[in-house]
């Protein structure tokens, strides 16, 4: 991406009322980009610019949620096939997916087929998973980790490399208690210290993972309990983006060097945080409604260390 | 709905008659089956007490899925779609807690006594 007079930069170290001002951007079609604490903004379109060689981007997916029937949304199946049109569409083109969890929406048979054999006819050579909660609550995560697990032992975790930048994709939605919230747990924990251990400061890092790892609303349960003791690993980094889903809705955090994305659901829309009786899905007027699904696009301009997140609502 | 009470009227009449001819005392007519309603992530009531041997039935009226699950793995409803229900008969006196394991903050009980 070249320098824009449009482009808007804001400086390291802004307050929290001028990032809210930028947050509300977000929903517009803002590309957000990311240097080691310095956010800049541009208008969509303007990142679709050629990318420099060594560059690449990838594209999330989320909440597809196969298998709702509510009010909210009368054809899930529909507009995750609308979803995948628009990650055809983008430009540059994808190297390849992730989809941040809540494939199904309740573990009914054929429902993870049908993601499967849909995302098959997204132009991207791979797509990478990490469960969310209504993909793992019937059998312990037995059947997901069958399909989508890795290695040997067929965790959900995992991490690999990319053109420079190492990616790492996260469970918390595993083993909840009565009363209690979304975890990572010790051993997964354990595993991240070591995966990021012999890398250099200077690796672009991405997390991924279904439930945000930062404390969007604990009362409604956006929260994952030990999210904190993971990225006090990745605090030396100086470019961490952190993609979630879960919420169905873009908001955006900077902590230091990490960014936090929550991403759109292809599904419904739920409220905002707190406002309402609950979470859930949130019925709207049906011409509001492609407003607020979406993908997102990430871009990574090798020797920048910055990634632009791109929200691309379906309408 | 006159005609649907005064069906119900006739059924209950019944229902005393051939109880009599049984021999056996009728059951209470206006007892309405014990329900917990979950609502807005919420079970609604949060404490529900029943005698020994009542059979609860869950029923689910928001758009997400939940689950009715003992913490001390009594009973496990599996997922409750919208408008589905779930049914549970306590057989044993005691207090059963229970949570959704798709939102874990959704906790409540059932004490039977």
């Amino acid at each position: 991406m070249s320098d824009d007079k449009a482009r808007q930069v804001v400086p390291d170290g802004m307050d929290r009322r001028g990032f809210l001002h930028c947050m509300a951007w977000a929903g517009t079609g803002v590309v957000w980009t990311v240097a080691g604490g310095v956010l800049s903004s541009t208008r969509l379109g303007e990142a679709a610019e050629k990318p420099a060689a060594g560059s690449f981007s990838f594209a999330q997916i989320s909440d597809t949620h196969i298998g709702f029937r509510g009010e909210a949304n009368r054809g899930a199946v529909g507009t995750m096939g609308e979803a995948i049109a628009h990650i055809n569409a983008l430009t540059p083109a994808p190297d390849f997916l992730i989809h941040t969890g809540d494939i199904t929406h309740a573990q009914k048979a054929g429902a993870f087929d049908t993601v499967t054999e849909a995302l098959k006819g997204a132009k991207a050579s791979k797509v990478f998973y990490v469960p969310g909660e209504n993909d793992v609550f019937e059998d312990g995560g037995k059947e997901y980790l069958g399909r989508y697990g890795v290695g040997p032992s067929r965790t959900g975790w995992q991490s690999f490399d990319y053109k420079g930048v190492h990616f790492v994709g996260l469970v918390n939605v595993l083993n909840y208690k009565a009363g209690g919230l979304g975890s990572l747990g010790t051993e997964q924990i354990e595993w991240l210290e070591k995966d990021v251990a012999g890398l250099g400061s200077s690796t672009p890092i991405v997390v991924f993972a279904h439930v945000p790892l930062w404390a969007v609303y604990p009362k409604w349960g956006w929260v994952t309990a030990d999210a904190d003791q993971a990225l006090g690993y990745l605090k030396r980094f100086g470019s961490v983006t952190v993609l979630n889903g879960h919420i169905h809705q873009i908001m955006q955090k900077v902590e230091g060097n990490i960014t936090f994305h929550t991403a759109m659901s292809t599904a419904f829309p739920q409220p905002k945080p707190g406002v309402g009786e609950g979470p859930g899905p949130l019925k709207v007027p049906a011409e509001q409604l492609r407003g607020m699904l979406g993908v997102r696009q990430v871009n990574y301009v090798q020797g920048q260390g910055r990634l632009a997140v791109v929200e691309s609502p379906l309408a | 709905m006159r005609r649907h009470g005064l069906s119900m009227r006739w059924r209950a009449s019944a229902l005393v008659l051939a109880a009599a001819l049984l021999g056996a005392a009728p059951a209470p007519i206006s007892a309405a089956a014990p329900q917990v309603e979950i609502k807005h992530h919420k079970y609604l009531p949060a404490t529900l007490t029943v005698p020994v041997g009542t059979t609860v039935t869950w029923v689910n009226r928001d758009d997400d899925v939940h689950t009715v699950v003992s913490t001390a793995q009594k009973f496990n409803s599996r997922g409750i779609d919208n408008d589905e229900t779930f049914s549970q008969t306590f057989t044993a006196p005691g207090t059963y807690e229970y949570f959704c394991t798709l939102h874990p903050l959704m906790t409540a009980k059932v004490i039977v006594k």
